[in-house]
Order: C-alpha cells, then structure tokens, then sequence
C-alpha cells in the first residue's frame, strides 16, 4: 500500500509533519509562558486572557481563520507590520498554515502545561532557594522537570491538533498543493474528485497512524519523566 | 551571639512578633503550633519576608527593613530542615544531597556526612521509596553538605514514630556536636527540648 503513494500525497504527508514541527516549535514557548502566567501570576484581566486563548477552543474553526485573515491579510495589522519590517507575508504560504495549526493548538497546549505547573510543589522551590540556587536555577532544576510530563503533554496535543487542523487553515491560506495542502486538505479535496475513494482511505490511515504515534510516544516520554517518582516503582 | 531576631509580620489575622538573641550551639524555639515559629524560620531563611525588623546571625546582617537590607535566601548560607522533608522527587538520594553542595565544598564531605547519619545503602534510592525517618536523615544531609553558616530545623522529629525518633535524636545530637554551627531548632516537645537545647526560647500565642 505504501508504494502507491505518489509525490503528491506524499508531499501532502511531509508538510503536515513540518507544519506540525514548527507550529509547536512556535507555539509551546509562548503557550508555556502564557501557562505560567495564568498558573502563577495574579492580574487584572486574566480571566479575560484565559477566555482569550480558549477562544480556537470553542470558535468555529472558519471563524478563526477568518479572524486571522483580517490581521494578517495584505490591508491586516499583523500582516502590514511583517511585510513592512521583513518583507515577508504568510499568506497563501506554508508559514500561514503553521500559524493557523498553532493558534488552534494553543490552548490544548496551555492548559497541559498550566495543570502541571500548578501541580509543583511550590514548597520544593523554596528548599532549592535556601539550597544555594537563584531563581532562574531553581526554575531550571525543579520547577521545569517537575512540569516536564505536562509540557511533554501539551506538545504532543499540539502537534497531533496541529496536524489535524482544517477549518481555520482552509478559511486563512487556502488548499495549495504543495503549499498549504496538508493532509485533511488533501483528504477533503480527494473526496471532491470522482474515484477518489482509495486516496482518502489511504491518507486517512496514514492520519490515524500519525496520531497514534504521537499519542504513543508521548505517553513512554511521559512515563520516562515520571521515573522514580511514584511510590513502589525502583 | 549567633541569632539576633527581632521581627514582625501580619499573616492574615494574625501579628507574629518575636525579639530574641541566642547564644552559640542549639537554641529551641518553644510553643503550641499555631504561635508562628516556623514563619520565625522562615523569615530567617528569607523565604517570608518581615513587615519590619532585623535580623543578624552569625555577626552577618541579613535583614534589616530600616537600611533596606534583604539578603535573598539562596545567599543566606542557610541550612534549613523542613518539617515535611522536601526531598527533590525526581533526583536519587545521592543527588539530593549533593544538590546544594556546589555552595558547599562541592560534595568532598559526602563519606563524612554519609556516615555521621547512617544512610549510606540508601544513596541510589528514589525518595519515593524511603520511610520518615530515612527522608529526614537524608534532608539533614542535604542542608549540612550545603556548606551552611547556620541551621534552622522545623520540628524534625515530627510525624515519626517512638523508635525511628529515638534513632533520629542522637543523629540530631551528633550533628550539635560535630559540626558546631548555630542552629535554631522549633518544637512543641518539652522534653525533646529539654534534651537537645541550650536555651530555650517561648512563643506564646
């Protein structure tokens, strides 16, 4: 079955995985710190920012693309501000499609790393500090492992949304081949085509195998960092 | 004079106010829980701060809310034993202990302080797995290779049974002897204070 790929599909294949890459790669650092934010900090507005970065959650996925169209189109905010300052737009290109997965992966990915970051005990920090250690080295050698299987969490159920993402992508970027077409496009455009059946089938097997991976590998990484911490396990 | 404390500090409804100096060796903080003894510690180790006050151990000012002084707690030299042990769940015994001695002389005394608490067949074990007695033996470890000035311990022996806690006063007694460093020490036990301090200092509510 695997030799009946052709470059299309896989190409198809491979930008979904590279969006998935750099949609968490972008999208964890800033889903962390926002994570943190809302785990450690008090501040006035932040139920209003946690409603914020839950919106992709509950939005149609077309409205937030739209959204996204209207900053960071040609006439939008975001998009006058890139083109002015790098000359660059992520319109129509693989960029927008990894921006579009990361927005819609950010809260799955806030709210795995929050839950573990409330989860340190703060009390361990406060040994470290009395230990010898700053802040930043206390942060480094406690707090981070000890939120490490949250975080691991949380990038894989972005990567998994991330490749999994339709609605905002299809709405921001459109369904380039080669381009913006990643594997649901290319699976929704295989459904238009007549004959098309044993595409579909077959990227969507090589969907539920990506996903599956993730999943898998997440949870052996997980159960890795969770070494020794858990009573009666040597 | 090796503590020299004189502090305030609101903590919801309550005033915490103590003023004390101790002379050298192990002095007891004394009183009915609820008096605020560990909040005293904890602001010797500079991890709850004073409304006002000052605070010198060992002839090194640490805290003094007039000049605006507040040495962090990872600069206090502070040797602090938790109630609650506090071992570093994702680290073996061994680098538990050595987690602070960078500060310290970088682990060279780990055989000595290994021996002095008895825990040697316990260096590759998960905190997860050791008893009461064993973390806190290991917790005063970790305090004492991090090459402190001064301990500060929180009821130590709480929380463990009359056998592991007539193994654990002697280690506590060794450590007094041996290592000659100022410490403060918080019970609610009469007699264990009687036992260990040279001065005893009360708390009321």
């Amino acid at each position: 079955m695997w030799g009946e790929l052709t470059p299309a599909e896989w190409t198809a294949i491979l930008l979904s995985i590279k969006v998935g890459f750099w949609s968490v790669a972008g999208g964890l650092p800033v889903a962390f710190g926002l994570a943190w934010l809302l785990a450690r900090r008090s501040f006035p507005g932040k139920l209003m920012l946690d409603a914020v970065i839950h919106l992709p959650l509950v939005l149609p996925p077309v409205v937030t693309g739209y959204l996204l169209l209207l900053a960071f189109g040609k006439t939008g905010p975001a998009g006058r501000w890139l083109n002015d300052w790098f000359g660059v737009s992520v319109m129509f290109r693989w960029t927008g499609v990894a921006l579009a997965a990361a927005v819609m992966a950010l809260p799955l990915m806030v709210r795995a790393m929050r839950l573990s970051i409330e989860a340190v005990d703060r009390r361990l920090e406060v040994a470290a500090r009395t230990l010898g250690s700053s802040p930043l080295r206390t942060f480094a050698e406690v707090t981070l492992p000890l939120a490490l299987p949250g975080i691991i969490a949380g990038a894989v159920l972005g990567f998994a949304r991330s490749i999994g993402e339709f609605g905002a992508t299809i709405t921001f970027v459109s369904n380039i081949p080669g381009e913006t077409q990643t594997l649901p496009l290319a699976i929704h455009n295989a459904l238009q085509l007549p004959g098309g059946d044993a595409v579909v089938l077959r990227l969507s097997l090589i969907s539920i195998v990506l996903s599956l991976g993730a999943l898998v590998a997440s949870e052996m990484l997980a159960r890795r960092s969770l070494r020794g911490r858990v009573a009666h396990v040597l | 004079m090796s503590f020299e404390v004189d502090v305030a500090r609101r903590l919801g409804d309550r005033d915490i106010a103590v003023r004390f100096t101790s002379p050298a060796g192990l002095t007891a903080l004394f009183g009915p829980s609820g008096a605020g003894k560990t909040s005293v510690l904890n602001m010797i180790a500079g991890v709850l701060r004073p409304d006002a006050g000052r605070i010198v151990v060992g002839g090194q000012l640490l805290f003094d809310s007039e000049a605006g002084v507040d040495v962090p707690p990872e600069a206090r030299g502070t040797g602090y034993i938790f109630q609650d042990g506090r071992l570093f769940p994702h680290r073996r015994v061994r680098a538990n202990l050595l987690y602070g001695a960078r500060r310290g002389d970088g682990g060279s005394r780990l055989d000595e302080i290994v021996d002095l608490l008895g825990i040697g067949d316990l260096l590759e074990r998960w905190p997860a797995t050791l008893s009461g007695g064993e973390a806190q033996r290991v917790a005063i470890g970790r305090a004492l290779l991090s090459g402190p000035r001064f301990l500060l311990m929180d009821e130590p022996l709480a929380g463990l049974d009359r056998a592991r806690l007539e193994r654990l006063l002697p280690v506590i007694e060794r450590v007094r002897d041996a290592l000659r460093l100022p410490i403060l020490y918080v019970s609610h036990d009469a007699a264990e204070v009687a036992r260990l301090a040279g001065q005893r200092i009360d708390m009321g509510d």
